[in-house]
């Protein structure tokens, strides 16, 4: 087919135009300051760049290699899990209860909703430096019993070292170990009591937010539909089973997504709470990059790190952005 | 119904979005480069050139870089400007650039942004030593201060230890202000008089003593190791305080193994003070642990000299001081330093900023506001404080060995690996993982084999 010019010219309209013009500059900052630098990014992790001085030979996976035998990145992934696990699974706990709660037009629902949703308006640096105060162990609510007559509580919270784990030479040890899964006797596959507390924090700071998420899906859900449910004879508690809970399932799969993703990139919270915690109970892939970058001047590894982060965050939200505009297509 | 979901998803969704941007852009707020305008430099000055010798007046603008942002050491970064106004010119505009945070773990990033970005200040502050050398110095960029040295006379007045430390291949690449001695132990008089006892010279005596405050429900030793860096400092002392001078020395060269016996007996003997503090350690800075000190809940601390400083805020008067059990005739020494970027701006009025760094005029100006002893030997000993006194004493005879927490002894790389091998540590208190961690530091640094 030869390439006409002109007929294409004469199809593109000055609104088309425009809308080209007006997305040019978005797309051109977008791809240099966002896939630009990841690519660089990229690059720089597969290079040997180890001191302040730039050095980009190859080293291939070399970075990746080490990254994921060092003892400080295991206990990193560790904790990852572990803190995603408990604060999303809080904040969709804590967040639908709130919200079934407050869709029963209770009085003064406004004031409540806003309550619930203002510790998102604080920044994650304020709400560590907080907790931080609340939860030191010679402070804040260990000493509240004191207040009334009773003797203070003696909680390390985020200062407990303690891992809890499945000891090797435990009976279920004993069991997992004939079943060929004795590592997972390790403490390396348990809860390090120290995230608690981080997640105490983070959930008070989020579940507003995923309360006005399911609040918005429970009003998007048809009142005849309920209505026909108490027809039928439901109790409340079988409508919000049957009823509410399959309908709600996309804000809690959107919900998932937005907390999950902060969880797997968290740093400022950490940062100004608990830091590394004792033994890196509350160490976070983030927090081991920025010291590595900037302190340890690995630069190489501090970009293998963030790599290794972007592909966890990837794995969460590419499925999730496939699913959506399969169902925008659907639509 | 339908109108007020329309109104709440699109909320919802606009607060997910907010949630995101705030996610992406909540960095650390404490790296903010706060470049505050300089003191005008006291214009009592004599004419520039006269006071230099240069041919040209200085002028123009000269940007020192560091942390020193509150108390004594901003303080003494403000005498150092007016004394540069008199000693070098008062037409040249001097920019206080600092970034306040972490012992300077937020200025290095900065810095180390700058400099990468070929946009280095006119000097900054940075460790004497490997944390100088092995990130600036042969990475080619730094200039040799050889002929300043021999101009102004350096090699005489400063220690052989300190001209060690801050060259490279036989050249030096920094000036030293001040040193702050690392290895030293700090305890309520009160405490150890009540319950009759003597302060430990040696590690021995330390156990006992410990045991006895134990005994009587006193914490024996503060420690605050929310950063790090306190319990990698707890650990040097010990290691210098069993090993000796030259046996911890070799740590850092190779000379010592780091599998060796005495490296295991050391090591056991720091997990065995770890018993011995707080259990609120690691929510603690050096700072708050020192105020356990202070109200007698705890009976020692150990701490670098800086701590005095923090006494004196407090107003707090009954405080004694030896150096770290074991280790008496050793000074375990961190200093800082200001050298020469080689693209510097300004260049020349870089250099007569590096004169009065180490002039004795400066030094014993900065010195005793900052709370720290003179790099120099020959300062007078009657413009500083009882305790400085005592080590500017020691300064003169003692061995002198770096530090290992405060980047003298070994590159930044290096001491993040002791760090982590450190903090997993004093939790799990495994001598024998510590004790190879530290040995894959030191392989990793490529000073082991």
């Amino acid at each position: 087919m030869r390439f006409d010019g002109r007929r294409l010219l004469r199809r593109v309209t000055s609104e088309q135009a425009a809308a080209v013009a007006l997305i040019v500059p978005s797309v051109v900052a977008v791809g240099v300051f966002v896939y630009g630098f990841i690519g660089w990014s990229a690059l720089v992790a597969v290079s040997r760049w180890d001191t302040v001085r730039p050095d980009y030979t190859y080293v291939g996976l070399s970075n990746f290699r080490n990254l994921i035998e060092y003892f400080r990145f295991q206990i990193d992934i560790r904790n990852t899990v572990v803190f995603t696990l408990f604060f999303v699974g809080a904040c969709l706990v804590i967040g639908f209860s709130l919200a079934a709660l407050l869709d029963r037009r209770v009085w003064g629902e406004g004031l409540f909703r806003s309550i619930y949703l203002f510790p998102m308006a604080v920044s994650f640096i304020v709400t560590g430096v907080v907790w931080r105060w609340l939860l030191a162990p010679r402070a804040g609510v260990n000493i509240l019993p004191e207040k009334v007559g009773l003797p203070a509580l003696s909680y390390g919270w985020y200062t407990d070292a303690h891992v809890m784990n499945i000891h090797a030479d435990s009976r279920l040890g004993d069991a997992l170990h004939a079943a060929g899964l004795g590592f997972l006797a390790d403490p390396n596959y348990g809860i390090p009591v120290a995230m608690i507390s981080v997640v105490i924090a983070a959930t008070w700071q989020m579940s507003g937010f995923v309360m006005v998420m399911y609040l918005a899906g429970l009003r998007a859900i048809p009142d005849e539909l309920r209505d026909a449910a108490r027809v039928d004879g439901a109790s409340e508690a079988q409508i919000l089973r049957h009823i509410s809970l399959p309908l709600l399932r996309p804000v809690t799969l959107s919900a998932i997504i937005i907390l999950g993703h902060q969880s797997l990139k968290i740093f400022d919270l950490v940062m100004s709470m608990s830091r590394r915690g004792p033994g890196f109970a509350t160490d976070v892939p983030a927090l081991f990059m920025f010291e590595t970058t900037f302190q340890g001047n690995h630069f190489s590894q501090g970009a293998a790190i963030s790599i290794v982060m972007l592909l966890a965050v990837s794995l969460l939200v590419i499925p999730y952005l496939f699913w959506s505009l399969r169902r925008e297509a659907r639509l | 119904m339908i109108h007020r979901l329309r109104f709440l998803l699109p909320a919802a969704m606009a607060l997910g979005v907010l949630a995101l941007a705030s996610a992406c852009g909540g960095g650390v707020s404490s790296s903010d480069k706060t470049a505050t305008a300089a003191a005008k430099p006291a214009a009592t000055g004599t004419p520039a050139a006269g006071a230099t010798g240069t041919a040209a007046p200085l002028s123009g603008k000269l940007e020192i870089f560091s942390w020193w942002t509150t108390g004594g050491e901003a303080a003494g970064l403000q005498e150092l400007f007016k004394l540069y106004g008199t000693m070098c010119s008062p037409n040249v505009d001097i920019v206080n650039s600092t970034v306040a945070g972490g012992g300077g773990a937020a200025a290095r990033q900065v810095l180390t942004t700058r400099m990468l970005g070929n946009d280095p200040p006119g000097s900054f502050q940075v460790h004497m030593g490997h944390e100088l050398t092995d990130t600036w110095v042969t990475t080619n960029y730094m200039e040799s201060l050889d002929s300043l040295y021999t101009q102004q006379g350096w090699s005489n007045v400063f220690p052989k230890g300190v001209l060690d430390i801050v060259s490279y291949q036989g050249k030096p690449y920094a000036v030293p202000v001040n040193i702050h001695r690392a290895n030293v132990l700090w305890y309520n008089k009160s405490v150890f008089t009540a319950n009759n006892l003597q302060p430990p010279t040696t590690l021995d005596e330390f156990f006992t003593v410990a045991d006895a405050l134990k005994a009587k429900g006193i914490t024996p030793l503060a420690l605050g190791d929310v950063e790090a860096f306190a319990s990698v400092q707890l650990m040097e002392t010990t290691l210098l305080g069993k090993l000796g001078a030259t046996g911890y020395d070799g740590l850092w060269t190779g000379a010592t193994d780091w599998n060796s016996a005495q490296v295991t007996d050391a090591l056991t003997t720091y997990k065995k003070m770890l018993d011995y503090v707080n259990s609120d350690h690691s929510s603690l800075s050096w700072d708050q642990a020192n105020d356990l000190v202070i109200s007698g809940k705890a009976a020692m601390t150990i701490m670098g000299d800086w701590l005095e400083g923090d006494n004196k805020a407090k107003k707090f008067t009954d405080y004694g001081w030896l150096p770290s059990p074991g280790t008496a005739g050793m000074y375990d020494a961190l200093s800082d330093t200001f050298g020469l970027p080689k693209s510097a701006p300004n260049r020349d009025a870089v250099v007569c900023w590096l004169k009065v760094v180490g002039s004795k005029q400066g030094q014993e100006a900065f010195n005793p506001l900052k709370g720290s002893i003179c790099a120099r030997t020959d300062c007078d000993a009657s413009k500083f404080d009882a305790y400085l006194q005592s080590a500017m004493a020691d300064w003169k005879k003692d061995t002198i060995v770096p530090s290992l927490a405060h980047g003298a002894a070994v590159s930044q790389g290096w001491l993040t690996g002791v760090s982590d091998a450190v903090t997993a540590f004093v939790a799990d208190k495994n001598v024998a993982t510590l004790q190879s961690r530290l040995a894959d530091a030191c392989k990793g640094a490529k000073v082991c084999k």
